[in-house]
C-alpha cells in the first residue's frame, strides 16, 4: 500500500554541518544491508537495539534535528496518549495493533479557504513530497518528554500545493471518527472527533511536520498512523494523530481539548515553563529513561525558530 | 482469628513487594517513577476503604472480632501513604524544600494531599492500646473520626490529579458514598428507634 518509501536523499551543501556528518554515518550504514540493525544506530541510541529494521531508506537528514539521546523505540511505541484507544498509556499499543484497517483506503480531505482543495488516497497525498528524518523533542502537557526520530515532510509543502487564499487564517485538522476501529470513541471522554488547529504562520513554519513514520518505520496505530502532525514547540496534544481532514478556515478552530477544559488548555499550548497548567507546574519534565527531572525550556528549546511568531503576545493570556 | 490476621498482614505487604519486583524487572512501563508513585497512592486509598469496610462488615455478619483487623489495615494505609509521600518528595521534588513549599501552596491537589497525609499522623500515634487508654475511649473515637475527613480529602486529591477520564476516581468515590452512606443510615435508624421508644 505504501508507495514512495524509498527516496533518494538530497543533501544541500549548506546543511552539511558537524551534526550532519554525524548523522550521515547512519545514512552510509543504512546502505549496507548486511550490517545488523543495532550497529546502524549512532552510539547515542545504544538503548534502542530493539528497534526494527528501517523500511524508509535514504531519508533526507535535517538540520532541525536535535543531537540528543533518542527515547527507546519500545517507550515511544508503548507509552502513548491516544484517547481514541483508551485513556491510559498502555491501551493504545494493545488496542491499535490492527489500526488502520488496511482493507479500507485512508482518505484525506483538504478543503476550506484554498484554491486547490481535494480528496486524496494516502499514497497520492504523500507521493509529491520528499520524506526526511527529523529528530525532535516531544513534551507532553502532563510533564514527561521524549526524543523521537520522526519520518515526514514539512506541512508547508502540502499547504503550498493547496494554495490557501487570503481568508485562510488558520488550519484545522480532524482525526478519523470510527468507533468500530477506535474503541475509545465509544465513551465520550472528549468531544469526538478530535480536532486541532494552528495559525497559518505556525502551520507554515519549517519545523511543523506531517509525519508518516518514526525510527525509519511506518507509524504504528498507537503513534497516529498513517499520518499525523508534529509540532515540536507545543505540548504533545497539539500534534494530532490519524488525520482525515485538513481545512483552511478564517476563525480560530475550537480544539477538542479547548472544549474539554478551556481554562486548562488554550489554542496555542506552547511549551512554556513559566505558564503552569492550573493543576500542575510546567517548570520541569521527566525525560523518559532519565532519573532526574530536567528543566523545561521555553518553546521546548525551539525558541530561535518560533519566538518571532509570538512577539507582542501575552503568553500567560494566549496560553 | 490470629491466623486470619497473620495472613492479612502478609497479603497487605504484597503490593509493595510486587512494586519493587516489577521495578527491578522493568515491568512498570516507560515511566516507572510515575507508575510507582501513583500505585502507592492508590494502595493507600484502597487500604483506607478496607478499614472503612470493617465496621459495616461487623454489623452485617455480627462477627465483631473482625474489628481487631482494623488497626492493622489502618497502619497499612499509613505505610502506603508514607511511601507515596516519600516518592513524591524524592523523585518529583528531589527534597528541594523551596519547590516543595511552592508546590504545596500553589497546587490545590498537592495541598490536599499534603494535609491528608498529616492528618494520618495523630491517628498513627494514637493507634496503640496505651494511647487508647490514655485518651479514653470516647475521645479516642472522636479523634479517629478524622478518618472520614481523610477519606473524603483523598478522594478529592485523586479526582483532581486525573487529567480527563475521571472514571477511576469516580469508582472509588462511589464506593466511599456507600461506605459512609450505610453509617448515616444506621445512625438515623438508631435515632428513630430511640425517639419512638421515648414517645
Amino acid at each position: 500500500m505504501f508507495i514512495g518509501k524509498k527516496r533518494l536523499g538530497e543533501m544541500p551543501a549548506a546543511e552539511i554541518t558537524d551534526h550532519q556528518v554525524y548523522l550521515n554515518r547512519r545514512q552510509f550504514l543504512n546502505g549496507t544491508a548486511t550490517v545488523a540493525t543495532a550497529s546502524l544506530l549512532p552510539l547515542s541510541m545504544a538503548n534502542a537495539e530493539t528497534s526494527p529494521e528501517p523500511t524508509f531508506l535514504d531519508l533526507k537528514k535535517s538540520s532541525f534535528s536535535m543531537d540528543e539521546k533518542l527515547t527507546s523505540y519500545d517507550s515511544v511505541t508503548t507509552y502513548n496518549n491516544f484517547y481514541e484507544f483508551g485513556t491510559d498509556k498502555a491501551s493504545p499499543a494493545l488496542l491499535a495493533t490492527k489500526f488502520p484497517d488496511k482493507s479500507k483506503p485512508w482518505r484525506v480531505t483538504i478543503e476550506g479557504e484554498c484554491d486547490k482543495p481535494g480528496e486524496y488516497d494516502y499514497d497520492d497525498l504523500i507521493r509529491p513530497f520528499t520524506l526526511e528524518e527529523r529528530i525532535y523533542r516531544f513534551r507532553c502537557v502532563e510533564g514527561w518528554s521524549m526524543v523521537i526520530p520522526w519520518v515526514g515532510f514539512p506541512l508547508a509543502d502540502l499547504i503550498k500545493r493547496a494554495q490557501p487564499n487570503s481568508r485562510a487564517k488558520y488550519v484545522e485538522f480532524t482525526t478519523l471518527y470510527d468507533p468500530e476501529q477506535m474503541p475509545g470513541q465509544r465513551r465520550k471522554v472528549l468531544d469526538w472527533p478530535y480536532v486541532e488547529g494552528l495559525r497559518i504562520d505556525e502551520a507554515m513554519n519549517p519545523l511543523t511536520l506531517l509525519s508518516v513514520g518514526l525510527y525509519g518505520q511506518e507509524l504504528l496505530g498507537q503513534n497516529g498512523a498513517p499520518i499525523r502532525l508534529v509540532v515540536p514547540w507545543k505540548y504533545g496534544f497539539k500534534s494530532i494523530k490519524s488525520i482525515v481532514n485538513i481545512r483552511f478556515v478564517e476563525e480560530e478552530p475550537n480544539s477538542a481539548w479547548m472544549k474539554a477544559g478551556p481554562r486548562e488548555y488554550g489554542f496555542y499550548s506552547n511549551v512554556n515553563p513559566d505558564v503552569d497548567h492550573p493543576r500542575w507546574s510546567q517548570s520541569r519534565e521527566r525525560r523518559l529513561g532519565e532519573f532526574l527531572k530536567r528543566k523545561t525550556e521555553l518553546y521546548n528549546g525551539y525558541e530561535e525558530h518560533v519566538a518571532h511568531l509570538y512577539t507582542g503576545m501575552d503568553l500567560t493570556k494566549s496560553f | 482469628m490470629s491466623k486470619l490476621k497473620t495472613t492479612l498482614f502478609i497479603a497487605s505487604l504484597f503490593p509493595a513487594i510486587w512494586l519493587v519486583y516489577a521495578l527491578l524487572t522493568d515491568q512498570l512501563g516507560a515511566n516507572p517513577i510515575e507508575s510507582i508513585t501513583r500505585d502507592t497512592g492508590l494502595w493507600a486509598l484502597r487500604f483506607l476503604w478496607l478499614t472503612l469496610l470493617i465496621t459495616p462488615l461487623c454489623w452485617l455478619t455480627g462477627w465483631n472480632k473482625l474489628i481487631t483487623l482494623r488497626r492493622m489495615l489502618g497502619l497499612y494505609v499509613f505505610f502506603y501513604a508514607l511511601l507515596h509521600m516519600l516518592l513524591y518528595l524524592w523523585l518529583d521534588q528531589f527534597f528541594d524544600i523551596n519547590e516543595i513549599i511552592k508546590d504545596i501552596i500553589k497546587r490545590p491537589f498537592i495541598t490536599i494531599g499534603f494535609f491528608t497525609f498529616t492528618a494520618l499522623i495523630p491517628l498513627v500515634i494514637t493507634s496503640n492500646n496505651a494511647m487508647v487508654k490514655r485518651l479514653g475511649g470516647k475521645r479516642w473515637k472522636k479523634l479517629h473520626r478524622l478518618t472520614y475527613f481523610i477519606a473524603i480529602a483523598s478522594s478529592i486529591h485523586f479526582y483532581m490529579l486525573v487529567k480527563q477520564d475521571k472514571s477511576e476516581p469516580l469508582f472509588y468515590i462511589a464506593l466511599l458514598v456507600v461506605l459512609l452512606g450505610v453509617r448515616v443510615y444506621r445512625h438515623q435508624k438508631k435515632f428513630a428507634t430511640l425517639a419512638s421508644s421515648l414517645s
